[in-house]
């Protein structure tokens, strides 16, 4: 579609050049009316029913409906999750308490310590949950006696400390990260106003770590709790291991694929909300370039 | 002062002994978990990265339900426990897909090990979709525009202009998921794929020696993802364009 020169209409001061794009209240594309999100998710549970009729069918006698007993068995799962909550709160506590300290030590003065606490962040930072928390569980003693009194560590307890650890390894590299983002003209201009390196670091960086860490730390937090069915391996009772529990006291095939996409949606319910607020703070503090 | 205590102390012998594997049996048996494992990283590794392409390719296409489709693949996938996504395809989706195998008897369609690939690739795979889509957003407009003006099309653009860009921004992202999916190669425990912490388990629950083995274990996961960080590594120093970032 060419605007020669000779199809310009003879106005005066009527240029031959290129005229803005007239828009037009125009339908969508076929390809988007036919296949929209309605159709999609249409097929997506059709698929799912192809996949658990055939499920149906080999059990001859179902009795109760698959919802009613997720439904019958809620509450005892809700219990389950509560834990799995619990035991991430608890993880997250600690192992933010300990990966602090570790990344202020990543940054000290002292060259020694500065790489000692490197090697600890390093060596947990890349060892596999999993591994850690057998680690944790077999090779803490069940009971350690202090001064005659007998404190106990129950598996949980130990499944607590044991994903701690990986969480204390990431919140150090996320100190370390914010702490050397704070321009070094902060450092020099509170060591001239008298400040010792304690009270700089107390009064000054670490206030202003805090924003910087926040997005990393909640999405942190959101990966631990992801990672807390893994303590259903190593014998805890937790949402996990009665799901188990649960289906094999039912005993049912028709129920494997909605309990285990009921746990799947718990988590989500738990977790999307947490990685999309971690997603708006990541905007809200970006650098605009 | 008696030194050899305190070392001893620092550096007990089931520290880190290496005779819990030099007996010909448990060697077998570890190297045979090692090369699971490295079985499971690479192939996984492949899939993942297929899928990341392909979902952040489909992500930049003109469909809105296609854009809407992989968001929710990747939002499912990366707000959910992988062990329960594990168990959801081992378990759940594994013990419906089956066939009549010769005898007459139904059969697995697809095996632990072929669940423990499908699962971490599409968990790792939904991260890389994300990480990729940033890395492609991050390529300069007016560079596309540039070879837009040059009169490449939408596939040469995307092939030879913003993919080779897009993967060298995201490389370091992409290098910590990757090292993430090496780790998280350890849940194939779950559904009993004979990887290197199962046959570690294996060997400590036969020979009761557990404090030497776990480390022998520890140290075997480093030591992996250590390679693979430098492989990454040298990948991103070839990769580097002169001028280009720091």
């Amino acid at each position: 579609m060419a605007w020669t020169h000779s199809q310009t209409p003879p106005v005066k001061g009527h240029l031959p050049v290129l005229l803005p794009l007239r828009s037009m209240p125009q339908g969508l594309p076929l390809q988007d009316r036919l296949f929209n999100v309605w159709t999609a998710s249409i097929l997506v549970l059709a698929l799912a029913a192809a996949l658990i009729t055939p499920a149906f069918a080999q059990d001859a006698t179902p009795g109760r409906s698959a919802f009613a007993i997720l439904l019958e068995w809620t509450p005892t799962l809700a219990k389950g999750f509560g834990f799995n909550v619990l035991i991430s709160i608890l993880s997250m506590a600690i192992g933010t308490v300990l990966g602090v300290g570790l990344g202020i030590l990543q940054v000290s003065p002292l060259r020694p310590v500065r790489q000692v606490a490197w090697v600890i962040t390093q060596f947990f930072r890349n060892s596999p949950w999993l591994v850690l928390l057998f680690y944790c569980i077999l090779l803490i003693p069940f009971q350690i006696e202090v001064f005659g009194t007998k404190i106990p560590f129950p598996g949980w307890v130990k499944a607590v400390i044991g994903l701690s650890l990986p969480v204390m390894a990431y919140m150090s590299e996320y100190m370390r990260g914010a702490i050397l983002s704070i321009p070094t003209g902060q450092w020099e201009s509170a060591e001239s106003l008298g400040f010792s390196r304690g009270q700089t670091l107390r009064e000054i960086i670490l206030p202003q770590t805090i924003k910087r860490v926040l997005p990393s730390w909640m999405n942190l937090y959101a990966v631990l709790t992801m990672a807390t069915p893994l303590v259903s391996i190593v014998g805890v009772n937790d949402v996990m291991a009665l799901t188990r529990a649960a289906l094999s006291a039912e005993g049912r095939v028709d129920l494997l694929i909605p309990m285990y996409l009921y746990i799947l949606c718990w988590f989500f319910l738990y977790c999307y909300p947490i990685s999309a607020l971690t997603r708006w703070l990541e905007r809200k503090y970006s650098v605009k370039l | 002062m008696d030194y050899s205590s305190i070392l001893d102390w620092l550096w007990p012998d089931w520290f880190f002994n290496l005779a819990v594997v030099s007996d010909e049996y448990n060697r077998g048996r570890y190297l045979a978990g090692l090369w699971m494992t490295a079985k499971l990283a690479v192939v996984s590794i492949f899939f993942s990265l297929i899928i990341g392409a392909i979902g952040a390719a489909v992500q930049g296409a003109q469909s809105k339900t296609l854009r809407v489709l992989v968001g929710f693949f990747v939002a499912f996938f990366r707000n959910t426990p992988p062990l329960v996504q594990l168990y959801f395809f081992y378990f759940a989706i594994g013990t419906v897909l089956r066939i009549t195998g010769d005898n007459g008897l139904p059969q697995p369609l697809i095996g632990n090990f072929g669940w423990a690939i499908i699962s971490l690739s599409l968990f790792a795979g939904a991260l890389n979709v994300e990480i990729f889509r940033a890395g492609i957003e991050a390529v300069p407009k007016s560079t596309v525009e540039a070879a837009e003006a040059l009169g490449y099309t939408r596939l040469q653009i995307y092939t030879d202009i913003v993919l080779p860009l897009a993967v060298r921004i995201s490389l370091p992202a992409l290098g910590t998921n990757l090292v993430n999916l090496v780790k998280t190669t350890t849940l194939a425990y779950a559904i009993a794929v004979p990887e290197l912490l199962y046959v570690s388990a294996q060997i400590w629950s036969e020979d009761l020696n557990v404090r030497e083995m776990m480390n022998v274990l520890l140290i075997s996961y480093v030591g992996l993802v250590a390679i693979l960080v430098w492989v990454l590594h040298r990948w991103e120093k070839a990769l580097r364009i002169p001028g280009y970032g720091r």
